[in-house]
């Protein structure tokens, strides 16, 4: 697999089209590097020329500024604006929907202006361009699928559809689960929860999505975000189900259908 | 003539006292440190007529929604009924309109009336849903004996102002048979049904009736309205500043410090910092005052309805948390600041702050920012902006995050990500193959 850094292809003189902006739980959790290979190897295959920022990445500061520390956050922001103007970069893409919120809103104010497209739009683009190319009778055809919003996609940006989109070229049984899209429930993890425990109460709030998500009877979980997936994965480990119900990235279940990972 | 004293009187007592608490309301407001932001007037237009004027938001749930509908425009169209009532009262005449409008009169009159009944079985219906179903969001631990009352308050005054009504019509149409001073109205489809009530009265005993409904009902609305200006029912105003006011950015953003990017920058060397800024003021908020003034118009926004609470999965799984009560006690902090002020009471010196005393820091930290609470507001109100404020105090004025949050920071300080890894791994993904 081919992951090009920012500093490689400057070297040679070269612009890619788009940076992979990985993030941290692309980077560093193991669940979540899958997601992020499977990414690569799709942006690869269909020769999307882009470009990681490998080490030069740094935390957005997301958690920091939810959990009061503005200037932590603030600090992490120039850092990162300031490699990634001197870089010249103009178009983001990744699959973290707390980064993709905080560059494409929050990075502005401080001087740090893209185009940030989150993974699930930039998957639904290249499917509609004819780019990734559906095959008749894929693995997923007629098998139940929900998708579970991440409030940093759909309620904090709008984003709903595209997702939705990326499975139904899948050929797949797309359930919903009652609270979905406006009304969809948190998986728990959001506003920097992802970095302590929960305050004391009748329930995890990632169990209680998880039951949700499994009384749809679908036999797969589709997230779009590294902090759903930890939450939803842990949920239905809870219930003893992760044999039969897996939870997966958009990327991944993409990569599959293409036969790109195994 | 008696009658026009006193209704000038009435009338004029009830201005002055609206208009003293409208004034406090605004004064209240304005203890907020960042104004109201009036950009994108188009915009802001728009969000004002779909949501407020259009109840745009309320439709996500369609029973309550119909029947607040019904209230909604009852309210909007009966106060043209109260115009006439004005009118009359002042000028001493009795319906001065119907010569005017003819047999239009007879059917707006009808029109009326199938509000007021419309008006009358949703108030009916909302309280049986308050007390006998007691449907959930309505009997969250916030909802104590205070906000529980003033909602049957309201709904109980909404369904005797239009008992009132419905029976100053039906005495009407009885004197108009005997009366030639009662101008003519035409049948009166759902009062000339409880005019067998009063059907054989004597004469003075219908006019005593009929006039006792009138005043009965403006000075009714009268009331009303100035128990409103002090009720969680202000929404009916407050809803229409609230929606054009709201916040414009995607729900995902957090407002910025710029006292803080300043001093980063600073610290950065970069060129085009400030090296003399101003004072940087409390960084977040601890009490009202630290506050943005469209929080505060927020708190007055609020009708505690609880869709934010019954949405909030802090709050679904059994966490302190409750949206509403943010809102509620933010309000409550406000008026409880300002009756000091009235009192010539220094105003923040009781001792007390909306953080800690109001709201704790178990309900702050159990938010996971998802903006359900935002998203299901009817009214736009924002109660995460609040939180977040709270949290900022917290984790940089005291430094008093949850440890694991300090962990984290110190994380994101030493090894540039949440995590306690390497950054000299952050690219190991590229070469592994798990």
């Amino acid at each position: 697999m081919i992951a090009p850094t920012l500093a490689e292809l400057t070297a040679k003189g070269e612009t890619p089209e788009v940076l992979f902006w990985v993030g941290c739980a692309g980077s560093f959790d193991d669940r979540y590097k899958r997601v992020t290979r499977a990414f690569a190897k799709i942006l690869e295959a269909v020769n999307v020329k882009f470009a990681v920022l490998g080490t030069e990445e740094t935390c957005t500061g997301d958690p920091a500024r939810r959990a009061g520390n503005e200037f932590l956050f603030q600090m992490q922001a120039m850092n990162n604006i300031q490699v990634m103007n001197a870089y010249g970069v103009k178009k983001i893409v990744t699959a973290c929907p707390h980064c993709f919120n905080t560059i494409r809103n929050e990075y502005r104010e401080l001087g740090g202006d893209y185009e940030v497209i989150h993974h699930s739009v930039f998957l639904q683009q290249l499917i509609n361009d004819g780019r990734i190319k559906m095959k008749e009778g894929g693995s997923y055809k007629g098998k139940k699928i929900t998708y579970h919003d991440s409030c940093y996609l759909g309620r904090a940006n709008g984003i709903y559809e595209a997702p939705r989109a990326v499975l139904e070229a899948l050929d797949a049984d797309l359930v919903e689960m009652k609270r979905c899209r406006t009304t969809g429930l948190c998986c728990g993890a959001g506003g920097a929860q992802m970095f302590k425990e929960p305050e004391p109460g009748k329930k995890d709030i990632n169990i209680e999505r998880a039951d949700e998500a499994l009384a749809t009877g679908a036999t797969t979980i589709a997230v779009a975000c590294p902090f759903c997936m930890t939450m939803l994965n842990d949920g239905v480990k809870n219930k003893n189900k992760e044999a039969e119900v897996k939870v997966k990235d958009l990327a991944e279940l993409i990569a599959e259908s293409q036969g790109l990972v195994g | 003539m008696i009658q026009q004293i006193a209704f000038v009187l009435t009338l004029a007592a009830a201005v002055f006292i609206i208009a003293r608490r409208v004034g406090t309301i605004r004064k209240n407001i304005r203890l907020g440190r960042k104004p109201l932001a009036d950009d994108r007037p188009q915009e802001r237009l728009k969000n004002m007529t779909l949501v407020a004027f259009g109840q745009k938001k309320m439709f996500k749930r369609f029973i309550p929604a119909i029947l607040h509908l019904f209230i909604y425009v009852g309210f909007l169209v009966i106060n043209l009924e109260v115009l006439e009532f004005v009118i009359d009262g002042l000028a001493g005449t009795h319906r001065i309109f119907a010569p005017y409008l003819g047999s239009f009169y007879t059917v707006l009159m009808n029109i009326f009336e199938f509000l007021a009944v419309a008006v009358l079985l949703s108030c009916v219906i909302f309280l049986i849903r308050r007390n006998v179903i007691k449907v959930k969001r309505f009997w969250n631990y916030e909802m104590t004996k205070w906000p529980r009352l003033d909602a049957n308050i309201i709904l109980f005054t909404e369904v005797i102002l239009m008992l009132a009504i419905l029976t100053m019509n039906a005495t009407d149409q009885l004197l108009q048979q005997t009366n030639g001073h009662y101008t003519q109205t035409g049948s009166l489809f759902f009062s000339s049904m409880l005019m067998p009530l009063f059907n054989g009265l004597p004469e003075n005993t219908l006019i005593f009736i009929e006039r006792f409904a009138w005043w009965f009902h403006i000075i009714g609305i009268l009331a009303f309205s100035i128990y409103i200006t002090y009720s969680k029912h202000l929404h009916i105003f407050i809803a229409f500043p609230n929606t054009y006011y709201a916040k414009l950015e995607p729900k995902g953003h957090m407002n910025n410090m710029p006292v803080v990017t300043n001093e980063v920058k600073l610290m950065l060397n970069l060129p085009d910092a400030n090296p003399n800024p101003a004072e940087a003021g409390r960084f977040g908020a601890k009490d009202i005052n630290d506050l943005s003034q469209l929080n505060l118009l927020n708190a007055y926004a609020c009708t505690e309805c609880g869709r934010c609470t019954s949405e909030c999965p802090a709050s679904i799984t059994g966490k302190k948390l409750s949206p509403r009560k943010i809102m509620m006690d933010t309000r409550d902090r406000m008026e409880d600041v300002r009756k000091r002020i009235d009192k010539g009471e220094e105003a923040f010196a009781d001792g007390k702050t909306l953080l800690n005393d109001y709201i704790t820091k178990e309900e702050i930290n159990a938010c996971t920012s998802c903006n359900a609470c935002v998203e299901a507001c009817p009214v736009m109100i924002n109660p995460l902006e609040i939180i977040l404020e709270l949290r900022r105090y917290v984790a940089m004025e005291e430094s008093g995050a949850p440890a694991s949050w300090n962990g984290m920071f110190q994380n994101i300080e030493t090894s540039f990500a949440p995590w306690k890894f390497s950054p000299a791994d952050r690219f190991n993904w590229a070469q592994e193959n798990k």
